[in-house]
């Protein structure tokens, strides 16, 4: 055990937790000014129930011990046995519960990026009921086959290094998939649905990127070059698709406050897969050409009439995408000796297994979160009424409101 | 030469339909207000677990432009085709008299100045 690598995993943990409220602040400037609150709230709502829930059954779903490459199961139940030890499939040099609180706060931030799909319209009891069982069935299992000991993504030998697949792919399609199911917005594509506080979504933004440090240094689980190389990357391709995604605007009409930060954060999407894996110069076109997949993909997705408010499915579904593939693409030995040769180092197979991890997390989060929010809608109802929505959900939903 | 001032007190998400609407029938100048208010209904109830909850003021929009006497029914008619969602709370106009108009920058006063 080393005392070094344990207290970079809970620093990286903390710097993780705080990206959750980040997104809701991201998301909450975003929205109109009636429903900045609710926005937030799905967040701050998530930080708490999801961390119960990885206590409780979560974690032993996703890491514990493997039945059949599919899933964990239960004999981890409310964290039954894991303590100080270290785990060694996991990680040798820090304690089971330091690898177990990181992971928590991945499980946490995944469903608060799906949030972006349907806010201004939810209810909040619906919300709930999708969060938990969404964690349980979508998130626990995918965790499971990408990074769970006998996991059969894993085993095919996929590199995720940070969550593009688990984390990205997963939220970003099922955002598309709740987006289909839940009715669109009254006055959708006929009056204008401005940002309310852009000033906010830049805060969350910048949290974002503060934290991704720890999401993507902190999972080298230790103090150690290969955190260092994955924060240099991460923030590098961060700062080429924040470049990129302003260009873009900047040509279309003028260089755009959120166009900025929205380019940021797509280039830290697009790392994540690849961050312990790639060069800094590959970090750079990673980086940038997310920006563009993904600027160029919210123009379909506004013309098919598909009310996915906050464009998740572009930025985190199609840039995870991409992460993932060009992981496979770019991978090198040199960076990582336990990660794998990509394509341009001469390994097809790296590549083909990318893909499909790929098509698998695609067509898996895509028809379970669609059965999911169908049962939910059917039985309890997603959207609030037309009253409700026209007065705001943080009035309607929580009897608050956002006098700024 | 008689002239009206309008204060049309409107959904705030109709203001662009409305805008629009003033524009396309000739009337460029306006000011707009954002408001609160209520009308008949006393605002909005919404159902609650322990009872109904009342929202006492809605958002609104008072939009505020100065006409021609002979122009005012044309511009209410496009403040009413863009702003008529059928409902409650859709708003009212107001229509008065202005006893003069001057612009700042040159002096001038009535139907010139506007």
């Amino acid at each position: 055990m080393n005392t070094g690598d344990t207290a970079w995993v809970l620093i990286s943990s903390a710097l993780v937790m705080l990206m959750t409220p980040a997104v809701g602040l991201f998301y909450g400037g975003m929205v109109r000014r009636k429903n900045l609150l609710s926005t937030i709230m799905f967040s701050l709502t998530i930080l708490a129930v999801i961390s119960l829930q990885w206590v409780l059954f979560g974690y032993s779903l996703a890491f514990g011990p493997d039945h059949f490459g599919l899933i964990g199961d239960l004999s981890w139940l409310g964290l039954r046995g894991i303590g100080d030890t270290p785990n060694p499939i996991y990680a040798s040099n820090i304690p089971h519960v330091a690898f177990l609180i990181f992971q928590m706060m991945f499980a946490v931030i995944t469903p608060a990026l799906i949030t972006g799909a349907f806010v201004e319209r939810i209810k909040f009891s619906s919300f709930l009921l999708f969060t938990i069982l969404w964690a349980t069935i979508v998130y626990d299992p995918i965790a499971h086959w990408v990074w769970g000991a006998g996991g059969w993504l894993h085993s095919l030998g996929v590199l995720d290094f940070a969550g593009g697949t688990v984390v990205h792919i997963a939220s970003g399609i099922s955002a598309l998939a709740v987006a289909l199911v839940i009715r669109r917005r009254q006055g959708f594509g006929e009056i204008r649905m401005e940002p309310g506080n852009i000033p906010l979504t830049i805060l969350g933004a910048v949290f974002l990127w503060m934290g991704w440090f720890g999401f993507n240094a902190g999972s080298a689980l230790g103090a150690n070059a290969l955190a260092a190389h994955a924060f240099l990357v991460t923030n590098t391709a961060a700062a080429a698709a924040s470049l990129a995604w302003l260009t873009i605007r900047w040509a279309l009409h003028r260089p755009s406050v959120l166009g900025a930060a929205i380019g940021g954060i797509v280039g830290l999407v697009a790392i994540t897969p690849a961050a312990g894996y790639v060069t800094p110069f590959a970090a750079i076109l990673i980086g940038a050409i997310a920006a563009v997949i993904s600027h160029t993909l919210t123009i379909p997705r506004q013309r098919l009439g598909i009310d996915e408010s906050l464009d998740v499915w572009a930025c985190h579904g199609m840039a995870g995408t991409w992460g993932a593939i060009a992981t496979g693409l770019f991978a090198s030995k040199a960076i990582n000796g336990a990660g794998a040769n990509g394509l341009f180092y001469g390994n097809w197979s790296l590549a083909g297994v990318q893909l499909l991890a790929v098509l698998v997390v695609w067509a898996y989060s895509f028809g379970v979160t669609w059965a999911l929010a169908k049962v939910i809608d059917r039985f309890h109802g997603l959207a609030v009424s037309e009253v409700e929505e026209y007065v705001g959900l943080d009035i309607a939903q929580h009897g608050e409101a956002t006098h700024m | 030469m008689r002239l009206r001032k309008i204060e049309a007190y409107i959904r705030e998400e109709r203001l662009d339909n409305v805008r629009s609407a003033l524009e396309q029938a000739g009337f460029t100048g306006m000011s707009v207000v954002e408001a609160k208010g209520r009308g008949d209904q006393k605002g909005l109830a919404l159902p609650g677990r322990k009872g109904a909850f009342r929202i006492e003021f809605l958002p609104k929009i008072l939009v505020i432009l100065v006409v021609k006497d002979e122009d005012y029914p044309r511009a209410i008619e496009a403040i009413i085709q863009a702003s008529n969602s059928g409902r409650p709370g859709d708003g009212k106009i107001f229509v008065s008299t202005v006893d003069e108009v001057i612009r700042i920058r040159t002096g001038k006063v009535g139907a010139e100045a506007l």
